[in-house]
């Protein structure tokens, strides 16, 4: 049987949540923006794959920052 | 003396800044609050001034980040070594690292020059060193060539005779059995494999055409018998704390194929790394892709002592996995043709620029710095030059 891997556990891959759509419209309001303003991640993204995000979505990243503690980003998905 | 602060109203008070203050610095303020018994008035009065200090300290919209990212990057750069070699705690790897490196990563090469992977092994057997080196076998390649002491081709038979080296197959733990297995795998219809003597195989092709042969025997040689494509070399290497004191066993190899070693079982696919950022964003995708790059640069630089703040590096990262893929950072800035004509011409080529925009029709938005610089435009669109200002304007009324 072959190794499962989930590219989710990785060190290097920070926690990825799909926002629901609601949520999303929230967020981008606040920050005055348009969707594709947005840094952009592939569908075919590993570990956008891993969370089942579609293109169209958007996905929260909670990364461990240094200077920061914790941040949190958004990103794009972009159809490719 | 006034009574200290409860720490749960503390906290909640620290909380309440959750819009505004990062959560590192939320954490400081409360334990160095609490630390300093302050009062509630004392603690509300410093909080304050910490949110008015951090606000201060943000970096203003329009702000040239990028600029002041090269600035601090390139600077320090110029004082390391052109060329730096580093041996990674064992004598037979080598690194790339300084000024090569860093072009190496900005550059988003396909592959490092010197692609190094840090594998490490499930806690289970990570204390085990024979397990360990059990598993860097199994990864390491190894093929005919590595394991042939001498080899002829015999014309006549169209046979190739292969003597194999019995110490380097005792290293790399391969047995004959497992060579002729390799060999049978391409042998084809009419080809032969016979153990001789000692440490001889003799591989009867059946290919009469001597070219053919010959191509044979350069297949033959690249032969896979064990391990996994791009790993030329695989060490086991102890990991020690602080004291010296051995912690577990990883190993670390030449080449790089992530993938592949993190299917191997027994590997941690958590922890293991690689040099490679193209190849981690292949595999782990782009925000792994991001933490890759600011390590590796982070790397690059703590070596040679250079003391660059980090969110400079972050910034780098963050402008190279824009696009959801690594784009290099090149002479035209992140991957990019820029769109304004004059902005290209002002670079280089001058006149093959205005001339093909010319044919094309193009326009110039003249949106961006260097565009405006040149015609010469007063507020370039940087810092306070990029917001417009409106005003609403009441006409006097003028009495008659």
């Amino acid at each position: 049987m072959p190794k499962k891997i989930n590219v989710l556990n990785h060190v290097l891959v920070p926690q990825h949540i799909v926002l629901s759509r609601e949520d999303a419209i929230k967020i981008l309001k606040k920050m005055g923006i348009k969707k594709k303003e947005l840094p952009w991640i592939l569908a075919s993204d590993p570990a956008a794959r891993a969370v089942g995000a579609k293109p169209g979505d958007v996905i929260m990243i909670i990364r461990e920052s240094p200077t920061a503690g914790k941040s949190i980003t958004f990103r794009y998905v972009m159809p490719g | 003396m006034t009574e200290s602060i409860a720490p749960e109203e503390l906290w909640s008070l620290v909380e309440s800044y959750y819009d505004v203050l990062p959560e590192k610095l939320r954490k400081e303020l409360y334990e160095k609050i609490l630390e300093s018994r302050l009062s509630r008035k004392e603690a509300i009065e410093v909080i304050e001034e910490a949110v008015r200090r951090y606000r201060a300290s943000l970096v203003d919209p329009g702000e040239a980040v990028g600029m002041v990212a090269a600035q601090s990057i390139g600077e320090p750069s110029t004082q390391m070594t052109l060329r730096t070699f580093h041996y990674a705690g064992v004598r037979e790897l080598n690194v790339t690292l300084g000024l090569p490196r860093l072009i190496e990563i900005v550059d988003a090469r396909k592959s490092p020059s010197t692609p190094i992977m840090e594998i490490y092994v499930t806690s289970e057997i990570a204390k085990d060193p024979e397990k360990v080196l059990e598993i860097a076998r199994k990864i390491e390649l190894t093929t005919i060539e590595n394991i042939t002491k001498s080899a002829t081709i015999d014309y006549i038979e169209s046979a190739i005779i292969l003597e194999l080296d019995p110490e380097m197959m005792e290293n790399r733990g391969v047995t004959i059995r497992d060579v002729v297995k390799a060999i049978n795998r391409i042998k084809g219809k009419r080809g032969r494999v016979e153990v001789m003597e000692e440490n001889t195989i003799v591989f009867y092709t059946g290919i009469e055409d001597i070219p053919r042969l010959k191509r044979m025997y350069d297949r033959v040689f690249g032969l896979r018998i064990r391990g996994i494509k791009g790993i030329k070399h695989a060490i086991v290497k102890p990991v020690r704390d602080q004291e010296g004191n051995i912690i577990e066993y990883m190993i670390m190899t030449e080449g790089s194929n992530l993938q592949a070693v993190l299917a191997v079982e027994g590997v941690d696919a958590s922890r293991t790394l690689t040099n490679n950022i193209v190849e981690i964003m292949e595999v782990l995708g782009i925000e792994a892709a991001r933490s890759a790059i600011i390590r590796e640069i982070k790397r690059v630089l703590d070596e040679h002592g250079l003391d660059v703040d980090i969110r400079h590096i972050m910034m780098v990262a963050d402008a190279m996995t824009m696009t959801g893929r690594v784009r290099q950072v090149g002479r035209h800035g992140v991957a990019g043709e820029k769109s304004s004509v004059l902005a290209r011409a002002a670079f280089e080529v001058t006149i093959k620029h205005l001339v093909d925009a010319t044919v094309r029709g193009e326009i110039d938005e003249l949106k961006g710095v260097i565009e405006n610089v040149l015609i010469g435009s007063k507020p370039i669109p940087v810092g306070t030059g990029a917001v417009k200002l409106r005003m609403k304007y009441e006409f006097p009324v003028v009495e008659e």
